[in-house]
């Protein structure tokens, strides 16, 4: 289906990555957003609060982070494509309410524009601390879709990405963007409605009476049915069957949650987006996401120019991680770098992939700027010598 | 590869930030093969009297986003001018507003242009397009960007209904700047 073009503002703009994200909704046809405005993802909800009445759309200020969260939710029972909007301190108040919407299969989209943080951190600078929160925030078992933009454009197509997704998956959506992808304003690329794809919501063809909101019929995402429509259904956060009612065994323990994480687990590769360049007989891959893949590219070039073998993979979803492509690559490179603005979050995932079998180095950054490229071209440099000892370091 | 990285500095509502995207838009929408970021001070440091756009233009994909070394600082305001000068490169181009700035510490390599844009935007009847006059000296200055690229960006940027007079202001920069070459 293509996009409503309500919502589509087609041509060339100059936006930020937070415009550019509210953009990215009113085109994926979110008519509902409910938020706490929050820096420095407050311009999403500011766009998105005026442009929505253009579109029939509705935007509420809510009390806090809990009820948006849950607000949302309740729209998208309702029949609306929904999101919310917030940073750290935010996000990690909406973290029962993301466990809820896996556990209640509600397609909706988080958008964390990432600052440094814990706690009230760094209001107006960067971080990309939330990964893991992002992942692991809610208790129990579960999976989510997280994606990383670089740059506003990218926030546009991936917010519509992330509609999709949550649609096709049932699954909250993480748009997992930072403070200063957010703040950036470049050139951003609206197509025409008719060449934007939309996932639209599959709905139940069930007749009244006979619709079981958890009935897959095989497949891995059950349809939905939408409040009001006529079906009697019940939905809750605890362990359910089929028809939606609690049940209290391990076998139905097993059977709904199992799903919940192999819905996503077993459809990775087409969920998984990657940027590469020049892994293909590279020495060193450095591994990076969001702002600092950007950085990395600069480092990459500098590198090159010394003549390292030296690739770049770009994590565009973070969640679900890459394990096939990381261990495809880790028999050939020697050396993988990560730098992240956090002391450590994809970088252990990315080492329990490579499972000792090639080097990996860590570049942390706690956050507040982005890395200084040199800093991570001197990184492929070590990393290059170790991995290739017998080049003498002045043939560069 | 020609990376240009420039500063707009002057005082809350002098419209320091609209120069900016004007000029970054003109660049990257209106002018041909031109890519232009364009990041703001959001500290709270911003909300005081010194405020700052950072542009970055470039033929090529910008990847660094932020200006490290200005290149071209447009100054509106003395604070900004004593902040953002000693970050500029030595032989950096420097705009200033003549009524309103008096650059100390220059280096021998700087060049400066100075236009009294308050006073000719009162000329033109509104003290508070001095922003756009100062647009249209830029882009008459430093030659980076398009003129009528520049105008089509101050056209899409302004309020509505303000076109013509911030278009006149534009102008009124530019010729001033032509006959200052």
């Amino acid at each position: 289906m293509k996009a409503d073009p309500k919502g589509v503002l087609t041509g060339a703009h100059f936006l930020d990555g937070d415009h550019a994200c509210s953009e990215g909704a009113l085109s994926a046809g979110c008519r509902f957003a409910a938020g706490y405005p929050i820096t420095p993802s407050t311009e999403i909800v500011e766009r998105i609060a005026s442009r929505f009445p253009q579109v029939g759309g509705m935007f509420i200020q809510m009390e806090d982070e809990i009820a948006s969260s849950i607000a949302i939710q309740g729209a998208v029972w309702g029949g609306a494509k929904a999101m919310t909007v917030t940073s750290g301190p935010g996000f990690s108040l909406m973290m029962e309410h993301i466990g809820f919407a896996a556990m209640l299969e509600t397609p909706c989209v988080f958008v964390d524009v990432q600052r440094a943080g814990p706690s009230t951190g760094q209001p107006t600078l960067p971080g990309q601390a939330d990964m893991m929160q992002a992942r692991w925030g809610s208790h129990g078992d579960y999976e989510i879709i997280a994606l990383c933009p670089n740059s506003p454009q990218e926030c546009y197509d991936l917010t519509i990405r992330a509609f999709n997704l949550a649609e096709e998956y049932r699954v909250p959506v993480m748009i997992m963007m930072d403070e200063c992808v957010g703040h950036m304003t470049e050139k951003v690329v609206i197509p025409s409605p008719e060449e934007i794809e939309i996932t639209e919501r599959r709905y139940t063809t069930a007749k009244l009476g006979e619709y079981r909101p958890y009935f897959t019929d095989g497949e891995m995402v059950p349809p939905i049915a939408k409040a009001g429509d006529g079906h009697r259904f019940h939905v809750t956060g605890l362990t359910h069957d089929e028809r939606g009612y609690p049940v209290m065994s391990p076998e139905v323990q097993e059977k709904c949650v199992r799903r919940l994480v192999d819905k996503i687990r077993l459809n990775a590769e087409r969920i998984i987006s990657l940027e590469e360049s020049e892994t293909e007989g590279a020495d060193v891959i450095v591994v990076s996401y969001g702002i600092t893949s950007r950085v990395s590219v600069k480092a990459i070039e500098m590198a090159r120019a010394d003549g390292i073998k030296v690739g770049h993979l770009r994590l565009i979803t973070a969640w679900p991680f890459p394990e096939k492509r990381i261990r495809e690559l880790v028999g050939r490179t020697g050396a993988f770098i990560m730098p992240e603005l956090n002391y450590g979050q994809m970088f252990f995932e990315m080492q329990r992939v490579i499972d000792g079998k090639a080097k990996s180095y860590l570049l942390p950054h706690g956050g507040g700027t982005v890395h200084k490229p040199e800093v991570i071209y001197r990184t492929i440099k070590e990393a290059a010598l170790e991995c290739r000892p017998q080049v003498e370091e002045s043939a560069w | 590869m020609s990376t240009t990285e420039i500063k707009f500095g002057g005082f809350g509502g002098q419209g320091v930030i609209l120069a900016g995207m004007i000029i970054g838009r003109a660049a990257s929408i209106y002018d041909k093969n031109k890519f232009a970021t364009l990041t703001q001070s959001f500290g709270p440091e911003a909300r005081g009297s010194a405020c700052s756009a950072q542009v970055i233009i470039s033929n090529e994909k910008i990847l660094f986003p932020y200006v490290t070394r200005p290149e071209i600082l447009m100054l509106m305001s003395q604070e900004a001018c004593n902040r953002f000068l000693p970050e500029a490169v030595d032989d950096a181009t420097v705009i200033i507003e003549n009524d309103l700035v008096r650059p100390r510490h220059l280096k021998p390599g700087m060049k400066v242009y100075g236009i009294p844009a308050t006073r000719l935007a009162e000329e033109l009847g509104r003290k508070m397009i001095l922003n756009i006059v100062m647009v249209g000296f830029f882009t008459a200055m430093t030659g980076l960007v398009n003129r009528e690229a520049v105008r089509e960006a101050v056209q899409a940027s302004v309020p509505h209904g303000t076109e013509e007079m911030n278009l006149k202001a534009f102008d009124r920069g530019y010729e001033y700047g032509i006959q200052l070459a």
